[in-house]
């Protein structure tokens, strides 16, 4: 039996392999400049959140520069030997810039680039290493103050929530925006901070935990709550539109313009959007231009970077009190911290 | 006994080989109803997936999904279904990453302190599974699952700064085990062949040697059978469910042994996830047997791979699941059609037989 099962694990391999070498036929492929490459974190392209951001900035390049492009997609559970391939793949057939979507690629990104002198590399969320790596962060607690800002003036019951997808330091930043931003306008609101997970990724993806934690603080009086946890987000927004008068607040993308989000648009006040694209975009553009950035870059309210959506018009009665912080953040008369 | 191992064989080589043949089939029609040529997807896979670089990565990988099928095969073997592997591995990776980052030893003791204390509280997550279907009648998969859960929790809990953590920028990680611990590496001029695949043959090896030429393999592979005939042999079925937990975790603490010893250097947020539950079908697709469940892992490890490389040509790298999942199916469906084939065959050669020995006697008695 032993040597049987030996042989027949041969067969399988030899059968295999057999069968796929015979169905070889054609065949192409070539290199240099052919456009962007784009590696995307988890969730892909349709993520309706990050991803999606990014992809908008890439097609607009795409079509502007009448240039080619690639983008391949994280799977789950992958190593960084997965992530290394990747980005290896997309530089070795001539893709220039490469961008990387997302923190998960910050070491492999830095790593490929050392070996691709000539090509222009990308991170999004994290900061750059090597010469040719632009690392490119944004300014989320200067969006999350203005979320701030608006959920101080629109709470009834005085107290407002912030749920965080995960407990690191990106998210910490939306924290500590967000809560200044209510103290700055309203001392004496309380703010409920709370973390889905301390730091298990799956905290951008688990709808169900960000529902259960929302209708909690719904139910010890909270109004008003903004979520920072990628997809989880939209479990909250569910928790919300359950309940009258009381508001959600979105992130990364314009919420109110989800199409999955499309039967609880009425109860997203607002939403603090992350230009992922605007960024993308400018560093095709420099690459095109050939001046590629490089270095560390911030997107921040100023320049556009981050911004607070209006879709809805529910915030159109304090529109003006925004528009004031806004400047005040952009003329540097107030600066917001990004740890809490 | 010529016959009896005609018969084998057939099974043996049969099922496999009609399994892939079906899987190729029907990944074929889905390729093509998604209006692409699957021909090309194969050659694209062959292509990218035969260079040497591939094949430093597919070494690498095909290591850890071994050491996993290998854990969930022993269970297997005893007809214990441990899904508790993915937990198993995870727990066990972590601290032993929290024992090799608090330590500077030299690696010679350093090394084999981190593997035991892997294997060590793998075998003992898993152990809590095989005490409670001894002593609470609980069934192993409900549990086995439920302790995954627990590992994370247990993990999400320490792997925070100021507990067992450190913050790296939007990680967080253990400390990082002392450069004298890291494993050595076979160099190639593509990449490094993780040292690790040394011990994951040894294992493959011990495995094989264990359940075949020993008194345990022996009463482990007789429980695994039937429960009852093993207890009317002399057999303590209660201690031979614990004992092949215990081993069947400390093997699943082999599993991130390779990514902490030779690539990570630490248990961060980024570790990998989910292996455990690869190891569920390679195990079913090798048949519990170190070789099959080798060239399982190998196949496995060469999707892996050229998934990738299939997106960057214009298909969809789901197709890659897509044909893991056949395999699977059909590896399961192919031995149940070929056991009943022989079966039948086997049933109607007998019968001939005796029919034929029947009218033999019938013409002596008429003699």
């Amino acid at each position: 039996m032993r040597r049987v099962t030996k042989i027949a694990a041969a067969g399988v391999a030899t059968a295999a392999l057999a069968f796929t070498s015979a169905a070889c036929s054609s065949d192409d492929s070539g290199s240099s400049d052919k456009g962007v490459g784009l590696a995307f974190d988890v969730g892909g392209r349709s993520d309706a959140s990050f991803n999606e951001s990014a992809a908008r900035g890439y097609d607009k390049a795409k079509k502007e520069f009448d240039i080619g492009g690639k983008e391949l997609t994280a799977r789950d559970g992958e190593t960084e030997a997965d992530r290394e391939q990747r980005l290896t793949s997309l530089a070795e057939a001539g893709y220039n810039p490469v961008i990387g979507v997302g923190f998960a690629y910050g070491k492999s990104v830095n790593k490929v680039a050392k070996d691709f002198p000539d090509t222009t590399f990308a991170v999004i969320d994290e900061a750059s290493q090597a010469e040719n790596v632009a690392g490119i962060t944004f300014a989320e607690h200067e969006g999350s103050y203005l979320a701030g800002v608006a959920a101080a003036l629109k709470s009834k019951s005085g107290n407002v929530g912030f749920i965080g997808g995960v407990h690191n330091n990106l998210i910490k930043k939306f924290e500590a925006g967000f809560v200044q931003g209510v103290k700055d306008t309203k001392p004496d609101v309380k703010v409920d901070v709370k973390y889905l997970y301390e730091s298990d990724l799956k905290g951008f993806q688990d709808p169900l935990r960000a529902k259960g934690i929302a209708e909690g603080m719904l139910d010890s009086g909270s109004d008003v709550i903004y979520s920072a946890a990628g997809l989880s987000g939209t479990g909250s927004i569910e928790a919300v539109a359950a309940q009258d008068g009381a508001w959600a607040i979105g992130v990364d993308s314009d919420q109110y313009r989800d199409k999955a989000l499309a039967d609880y648009k009425d109860s997203i006040l607002t939403s603090v959007v992350k230009n992922v694209d605007v960024a993308v975009y400018d560093l095709i553009k420099s690459v095109q231009d050939g001046e590629p950035l490089t270095g560390d870059h911030t997107f921040t309210l100023k320049d556009d970077g981050v911004s607070l959506a209006a879709s809805g018009g529910f915030i159109d009665d304090i529109q003006g009190d925004i528009d004031a912080a806004k400047k005040k953040i952009s003329d540097g008369e107030i600066t917001v911290s990004d740890t809490p | 006994m010529k016959r009896l191992d005609r018969d084998k064989l057939i099974t043996a080589v049969g099922a496999p080989v009609l399994a892939v043949l079906a899987a190729l089939v029907l990944t074929s029609l889905i390729i093509l109803i998604s209006g692409k040529d699957p021909f090309r997807a194969y050659q694209v896979m062959i292509e990218f997936g035969t260079t040497d670089r591939s094949a430093v990565y597919i070494v690498n990988k095909s290591t850890m999904f071994f050491l996993s099928a290998l854990a969930v095969a022993i269970g297997f073997r005893m007809n214990l279904f441990n899904i508790g592997v993915d937990g198993q591995y995870r727990i066990a990776a972590f601290f032993a990453a929290a024992v090799g980052g608090a330590l500077s030893l030299p690696g010679l003791i350093q090394i084999p302190l981190i593997i035991l204390v892997a294997m060590g509280v793998g075998a003992i997550w898993a152990g809590i599974a095989g005490v409670l279907r001894t002593t609470r009648g609980v069934s192993e998969v409900i549990t086995t699952i439920m302790l995954n859960s627990i590992a994370g929790a247990v993990i999400g809990y320490y792997l925070t700064a100021g507990r067992l953590g450190e913050k790296d920028g939007n990680l967080t990680h253990t400390p990082n085990i002392p450069e004298s611990s890291h494993i050595f590496m076979f160099g190639t001029s593509v990449g490094d062949i993780n040292g690790f695949v040394v011990f994951a043959v040894l294992a493959g090896f011990l495995y094989w040697f264990v359940l075949n030429r020993t008194r345990f393999g022996f009463d482990l592979r007789s429980v695994g059978r039937s429960e009852t005939a093993a207890a009317a042999s002399g057999v303590d079925v209660k201690r031979m469910i614990v004992t092949s937990m215990v081993l069947s975790g400390a093997v699943a603490g082999l599993v991130g042994m390779p990514t902490l010893l030779g690539e990570s250097y630490n248990y961060g947020t980024d570790f990998p996830l989910g292996v455990g539950f690869t190891g569920i079908a390679i195990a079913l697709l090798g048949r519990n047997h170190p070789v099959g469940i080798a060239l399982g892992a190998l196949l496995w490890a060469f999707l892996e791979r050229t998934g990738t490389q299939l997106e960057f040509e214009g298909y969809d790298q789901k197709i890659v699941e897509v044909i893991k999942g056949i395999i699977v199916l059909c590896v399961v469906i192919a031995y149940e059609v070929v056991r009943r084939w022989a079966l039948r065959d086997q049933q109607r050669r007998v019968g001939e037989e005796l029919a034929r020995a029947g009218s033999n006697d019938k013409a002596e008695v008429g003699a």
